[in-house]
């Protein structure tokens, strides 16, 4: 009966194809630390399933932010997990993407012809870290605001654009619901649409092009 | 591929990751269905013995009115509900009436010169027992269960 309904849906589908495509690929003779982009890509996914869980019960309003994410904490079963999951899970997906990145650079697998590849990737890790900063105030406690505030400052020391920079990314002169907002916005929507567009088009490279060996001496 | 009684390698890893994904899948699965379903699990007891005070203090044959608040809970919003009450005491004899009119939740007041409980909505009245006088109403006013401890007027909050 499985085998049957796999048949039907593998004719239609492909599902063999992609599976050698995409799993079944060949590699060359690789260590550990080419496991990093997988564990980036499962970090986040990780994240990606406690952020949906955690947007049902967070607010993203100076009047309920911080309440909301306290009831998570302490009101709902498992609240502290998935939250817990999402604030570790944040961590150290920053520090796998760069150490990802820093495998990349050592093993010059940036290299003709994965450029874009390495292109791509820049996205992703800077994507990564507005993620990290978007996501730092959206607790809405004494920590989030100031650390946003010196993050957002930081901007202000661009020439000529600096304030103007500033006042954008706060939506004001001051933090205020509309930092919150905007922050909220671009941490669940913006930067995840861009991060998701750009890790398709980076694993496409990956399975078009494979993936690059260990340098050897006389490279 | 012929079965043989040795594992391969590739047998074996992708077991491994089937296991290993599986118990990755229910530790954030799990507790997910739990996070999700908490909120309708979990029933706030409101019913609870409301104390009037000293039986002393209420008094007799004259309707007296108390009121006292309870909190509702949704989530991190805590909401609080104003209930009214009038208390007839003849002796240890007390009955508490409810304030809210049987006919569409309108608050009753107790009107000394026609010695009936009047709502304002529809013009309803009660006499001192409760009875429906006049007006749409379709049953008596509700009552309290009502108990005394050491001199101490209680009454039996059920919920909203």
């Amino acid at each position: 009966m499985f085998q049957k309904t796999f048949a039907w849906l593998d004719e239609r589908l492909g599902l063999t194809t992609i599976y050698n495509t995409v799993l079944d690929r060949k590699v060359p003779k690789v260590n550990w630390w080419f496991t990093l982009g997988s564990a980036s890509l499962f970090l986040f996914v990780v994240q990606g399933v406690t952020g949906i869980l955690l947007s049902i019960y967070y607010v993203p309003s100076p009047d309920h932010a911080y309440d909301s994410i306290q009831y998570i904490m302490t009101g709902v079963t498992f609240g502290w997990l998935i939250r817990g999951i999402h604030h570790w899970g944040a961590s150290l997906m920053v520090i796998v993407v760069f150490i990802h990145m820093l495998r990349t650079f050592f093993y010059a697998a940036y290299k003709y012809p994965r450029e874009f590849t390495w292109v791509t990737g820049v996205v992703l890790l800077l994507s990564t870290l507005g993620m990290g900063f978007t996501g730092y105030l959206l607790p809405w406690n004494q920590k989030a605001y100031w650390a946003t505030t010196v993050g957002t400052s930081i901007a202000g020391t661009v020439p000529f654009l600096g304030q103007f920079i500033t006042r954008v990314l706060r939506g004001g002169a001051d933090l205020s619901a509309v930092t919150l907002m905007r922050f909220f916005s671009a941490h669940i929507w913006w930067l995840p649409a861009l991060i998701g567009a750009m890790i398709g088009i980076h694993l496409y490279m990956v399975i078009k092009l494979g993936i690059s060996s260990v340098p050897k001496e006389e490279d | 591929m012929p079965k043989s009684h040795t594992v391969t390698r590739r047998d074996f890893v992708g077991v491994v990751t089937m296991f290993i994904g599986s118990a990755i899948g229910a530790v954030i699965g799990l507790p997910a269905i739990a996070y999700l379903i908490s909120p309708a699990i979990k029933v706030q007891k409101s019913e609870d013995w409301i104390p009037l005070g000293p039986l002393e203090n209420i008094p007799e044959g004259v309707p007296t009115s108390f009121s006292f608040v309870r909190v509702v809970e949704n989530g991190w919003e805590r909401t609080g509900n104003s209930y009214g009450v009038y208390v007839v005491r003849n002796g240890e004899n007390v009955t508490a009436f409810s304030n809210i009119c049987t006919h569409l939740s309108c608050r009753v007041t107790w009107k000394e010169d026609v010695q009936d409980f009047v709502c304002p909505c529809h013009d309803a009245h009660f006499d001192i027992q409760g009875k429906v006088v006049s007006g749409p109403p379709p049953r008596p006013l509700d009552t309290y269960q009502a108990k005394l401890e050491d001199g101490n007027l209680f009454i039996f909050f059920k919920g909203a």
